[in-house]
């Protein structure tokens, strides 16, 4: 325990160091202590901080939908639903992608050169305006489909 | 068929996909593996730090530094028009093993690279595949300038369970790579229901 740890209130041991951002009971108008440490290059992070693109999200609303290998197609539009909720060109980008052909959330995280993780997030706000569909991978968690796996075979002789 | 529609429209494509995992220890030759059966691409994604073991990521200094990045290979393979393998090699960290979780779920199964001048390298990963009941064989790179060991002898080197193949390939040749993903296909066929083998504490 050296004597920069004794802050007055909370274990710090809490695994959230965001909570150091939270402002404790402290006057608002009190001067800001100067920042200690300076990062400079990739230690600093992007210059636009990658999440902000998902503003602040982390996880997508329906977190098993989005497997590595879950492939997503444009939808058709649906007359019936209200207007387009407001896209980010980033959205843009993954709707273009996946038009001429169904892409897996790995490609797309590839090609659009995003994390998965942000791609996840942005994909979670296309499926709830039913923008696209998703199709989730085989199911291998019972028998293996043997009818599957010997198209697999022959698909990988004859490559 | 067996796909799973999350939408009652009907999709006018019907593609499926598989995913194979390619796991050893680092430099074992993952990415050349990968590469040499199918058009590689990076991927990488950002997770947050909390996920991931905390002892290991010193943040010491960098408190607010939330995230951190996993960076690993795929390739994919379209063996018909309607169906589609995808190949992960697996970011070589052990602190990254939360991704395997996710890499390894639903996956055909997977290939485990060994180095026989480190062949230790490759134990977590066996035990990773083993512990899971995922269907996986160890395919020994034979690099060159290397002594060729039988496969028998890496076999007991690495005790593993008699049903689980061994090969000796160069990850650099097509033919080789694809030989390995065809005889990973067929000892998955021939597994039968996966029984994980009690989840050791």
């Amino acid at each position: 325990m050296s004597t920069e740890d004794a802050a007055p209130d909370g274990p710090l041991e809490d695994d959230a160091p965001a909570e150091a951002e939270a402002p404790a009971p402290v006057d608002d108008f009190a001067p800001k202590p100067p920042v200690e440490t300076v990062w400079f290059d990739d230690e600093a992070g992007p210059v636009v901080r990658l999440f902000s693109m998902t503003r602040g999200r982390t996880r997508p609303a329906d977190e098993g939908l989005f497997d590595l290998i879950s492939l997503i197609t444009v939808a058709e539009p649906d007359p019936e639903r209200g207007p387009v909720p407001d896209l980010d060109p980033e959205h843009h980008s993954i709707l273009s992608l996946c038009r001429s052909e169904p892409l897996s959330v790995a490609e797309l995280g590839s090609y659009t050169d995003l994390p998965v993780s942000v791609v996840r997030v942005l994909l979670g706000d296309l499926h709830e305006a039913a923008l696209i569909s998703v199709t989730r991978p085989v199911p291998l968690s019972g028998l293996p489909d043997e009818r599957l796996l010997r198209d697999v075979i022959n698909g990988l002789r004859a490559l | 068929m067996a796909s799973e529609l999350s939408d009652a429209s009907p999709s006018p494509w019907r593609v499926r996909a598989l995913k194979i995992l390619v796991a050893g220890g680092f430099g074992a030759g993952k990415t050349t593996l990968v590469g040499a059966v199918s058009e590689i691409r990076p991927l990488r994604t950002e997770e947050q730090l909390s996920e991931l073991g905390r002892p290991v990521d010193d943040t010491t200094g960098v408190e607010a530094k939330r995230t951190t990045t996993v960076a690993m290979d795929f390739g994919r393979i379209d063996l018909r028009p309607d169906l589609a393998l995808y190949l992960f090699g697996t970011p070589g960290q052990d602190r990254f093993w939360f991704l395997w979780d996710e890499l390894a779920q639903g996956s055909l199964g997977a290939v485990v690279l060994a180095d026989t001048r480190r062949l230790a390298d490759c134990f977590p990963s066996v035990d990773f595949f083993e512990q899971r009941g995922i269907p996986f064989l160890v395919a020994v790179n034979c690099f060159e300038g290397t002594e060729v060991y039988a496969p028998d002898d890496v076999r007991a080197a690495l005790d593993l369970d008699p049903l689980v193949p061994v090969l000796l390939c160069d990850a650099r040749r097509r033919e080789d790579g694809k030989a390995l993903l065809i005889r990973l296909v067929e000892h998955a066929a021939g597994l039968g229901p996966r029984t994980p083998a009690a989840v050791r504490p």
